[in-house]
């Protein structure tokens, strides 16, 4: 191809100018933190299938179960125990003839409400000690660091067990006894955000215009640690879930007539020679539950704070 | 060092104060006393009281019962009457430590090899069966795990023993299922340390020096990615022991955790007392061994106190 030479002269030469309203607009929206996560979670599938099975079982266990079913979870007739699945009973009937089917969905609503209970108690107690904990430091961080430090050699496990022993064995005296010793890994991180976020501008700044220091804690420092708040929350979940089916497991937690995912668990242990069906329904389900409450937390993790990843 | 350790020790000690502290006065809240027997006159009530110190006022009372809790002294079982608790947990606890070192040998070969090769072969089927096994240790619990290998590798194929301990064969299947969260947790570990060791500016000197690709992983790689595990030491020890009740249960082991089951079982309120605390014990002294080893390992930890 022939190229034409042509006389660079100086006129051909010029400022271009810059257009100040051009180089100020904004390309894009602004993706905030929150946008910024969501566009990460939802690359996830494993989290996000985790998600929909999450709001899926709590259906299943506070609406469609119940509704669909066509016997009562308590209901015994000696006449059909050990019935297997079948068109009427879908998950078959336990040692008493009640139904399997209402039984494992209570079982499920069980471990729900303690997932709840335990993130809302994790929330409360955990993030309120460590937000004072943090943002008032010197003396009175020191003491409740070492109220956590002792606190944090008390197994759950002993507690749960203690409290078992002097209130009423149910979902109350487990979710207290989960809540008492949940929260000090909460407090901690909570701590550690306050730490660093409490001398940065944004908070000097509020701090300047007059806001009061409530304000600038739950106003400013809490909604700028909601990220590891978030994901320590998932991972509270699955403990406390686990520690609720441990429990009625050994025979500590839910008692009968009530159902809890562990206590049936344990029945079908019992039957697993003659009926195997008592004991791989309710594991399913409850293996499920714990996957996805485990998947969903490493994916948020992943979301929220992607230098956790691990 | 030794200001460290020695601050490590005190809070270990008013933790277990307060624990003992809480066990006696919750003895104290139970229902019922160990001597509601209806054909007790009130004189040989009266004298079984004198004799137990249980007409004493609480404060008397609560200072023996810290003096003998301090002296390992746990009292007698209410059920099996005038067995002293102490003997029997010592006497269930080797069969249950057999059971969980075990465990915790098998566990940490099996992971240490799963997450290595895991790491060296990241993104791979190697790499996502680590994965897939770290999931399910996480969320399959014991109680499951241990009725389901009780079914197939017990009853369905018939290769191990599927209830007591008569011999080592008894103990393989326990100690399988305590093992499965053991090789899930070491495996995760050793992998997302090795891959972070992996990328550092100090293991491709030791590349370009010239080292040869074994000397590395072993010499640089492994050796500083391993130094992080001991964090895993005081959640495997609660976890054995949670493991050790519901195992114990399942497959009939005449350990500690069954004793402690069968004595939720009969109200046997001292027994279920005093196990709590041998139990808290184990964990504290996990807890300090951890705390300890990981000040020797990182000296920010020393200064600053808390681990972050």
């Amino acid at each position: 191809m022939e190229t034409k030479h042509r006389d660079l002269t100086p006129d051909l030469f010029g400022p271009l100018g810059v257009d100040e309203q051009e180089s100020e607009r904004i390309a894009g929206p602004p993706v905030g933190f929150w946008r910024d996560a969501w566009t990460r979670l939802k690359k996830n599938r494993g989290a996000l299938i985790s998600l929909a099975t999450i709001v899926l079982l709590f259906a299943m266990g506070f609406a469609i179960g119940p509704l669909v079913a066509s016997h009562s979870p308590y209901a015994q007739d000696l006449s059909r125990r050990f019935a297997a699945p079948s068109a009427d009973f879908w998950f078959g009937t336990d040692e008493f003839g009640r139904d399997m089917w209402s039984r494992v969905w209570a079982g499920t609503r069980v471990s729900l409400y303690i997932a709840f209970l335990a993130a809302l108690l994790d929330m409360f107690v955990g993030v309120t000690f460590g937000a004072v904990s943090g943002f008032l430091g010197g003396r009175v961080d020191d003491l409740m660091q070492r109220v956590i430090e002792i606190l944090n050699g008390v197994p759950y496990l002993v507690v749960a067990i203690l409290a078992m022993l002097v209130f009423d064995p149910g979902i109350i005296t487990i979710s207290i006894a989960i809540g008492i010793t949940g929260w000090t890994f909460m407090a901690r991180i909570v701590r550690g955000r306050m730490l660093q976020l409490k001398d940065q501008e944004f908070a000097l700044a509020s701090r300047s215009l007059g806001a009061s220091r409530s304000r600038l804690v739950w106003k400013h420092l809490i909604p700028n640690s909601l990220g590891p708040i978030i994901v320590n929350l998932m991972f509270t979940i699955p403990s406390a879930i686990f520690a609720e089916a441990f429990l009625s497991f050994i025979g500590l937690g839910i008692q009968v007539p009530e159902a809890s995912l562990g206590s049936l668990i344990s029945d079908g242990a019992e039957q697993l020679r003659f009926h195997p069906y008592l004991l791989w329904l309710p594991s399913a389900v409850f293996c499920l539950i714990m996957i996805c409450f485990n998947l969903l937390g490493d994916g948020l993790r992943d979301a929220l704070d992607p230098k956790m990843r691990k | 060092m030794t200001r460290y350790v020695a601050r490590r020790v005190i809070y270990m000690l008013v933790t277990l104060f307060l624990i003992a502290s809480i066990t006696f006065f919750i003895s104290k809240m139970l229902p019922g006393t160990p001597f509601a027997d209806p054909k007790l006159t009130p004189q040989v009530r009266q004298q079984l009281f004198e004799k137990y110190g249980l007409d004493e006022p609480l404060y008397v009372q609560y200072v023996k019962y810290m003096v003998n809790v301090a002296q390992g002294d746990l009292g007698n079982s209410y059920y099996f009457e005038g067995r002293p608790v102490s003997q029997m947990i010592l006497s269930r606890f080797p069969v249950s430590m057999f059971i969980g070192v075990q465990a915790v040998i098998f566990g940490i070969v099996v992971g240490l090899a799963l997450g290595i090769v895991a790491a060296l072969r990241h993104n791979t089927i190697w790499d996502t069966l680590a994965v897939v096994i770290a999931v399910i240790g996480v969320s399959v619990p014991t109680f499951v795990l241990g009725p389901v290998l009780q079914y197939w590798l017990g009853l369905k194929l018939g290769l191990f023993p599927i209830a007591f301990f008569e011999s080592w064969w008894h103990s393989v299947l326990p100690s399988l299922v305590l093992s499965v969260f053991v090789i899930s947790e070491i495996a995760r570990f050793t992998r997302s340390e090795m891959l972070e060791v992996m990328g550092q500016d100090y293991i491709t000197l030791a590349r370009a020096k010239g080292l040869s690709g074994l000397a590395v992983i072993i010499r640089h790689v492994l050796r500083n990615a391993l130094i992080p595990i001991v964090t895993v030491l005081a959640p495997l020890t609660i976890y054995l022991v949670t493991g050790t009740l519901v195992v114990e249960q399942i497959f009939a082991v005449p350990g500690i955790g069954e004793q402690f089951v069968t004595s939720v079982f009969v109200n046997d309120y001292s027994m279920i007392l005093g196990t709590s605390l041998f139990f808290s014990v184990l964990f504290i002294l996990a807890l300090l061994i951890q705390d300890i080893s990981y000040g020797i390992i990182d000296p920010r930890i020393r200064v600053h106190g808390a681990k972050e």
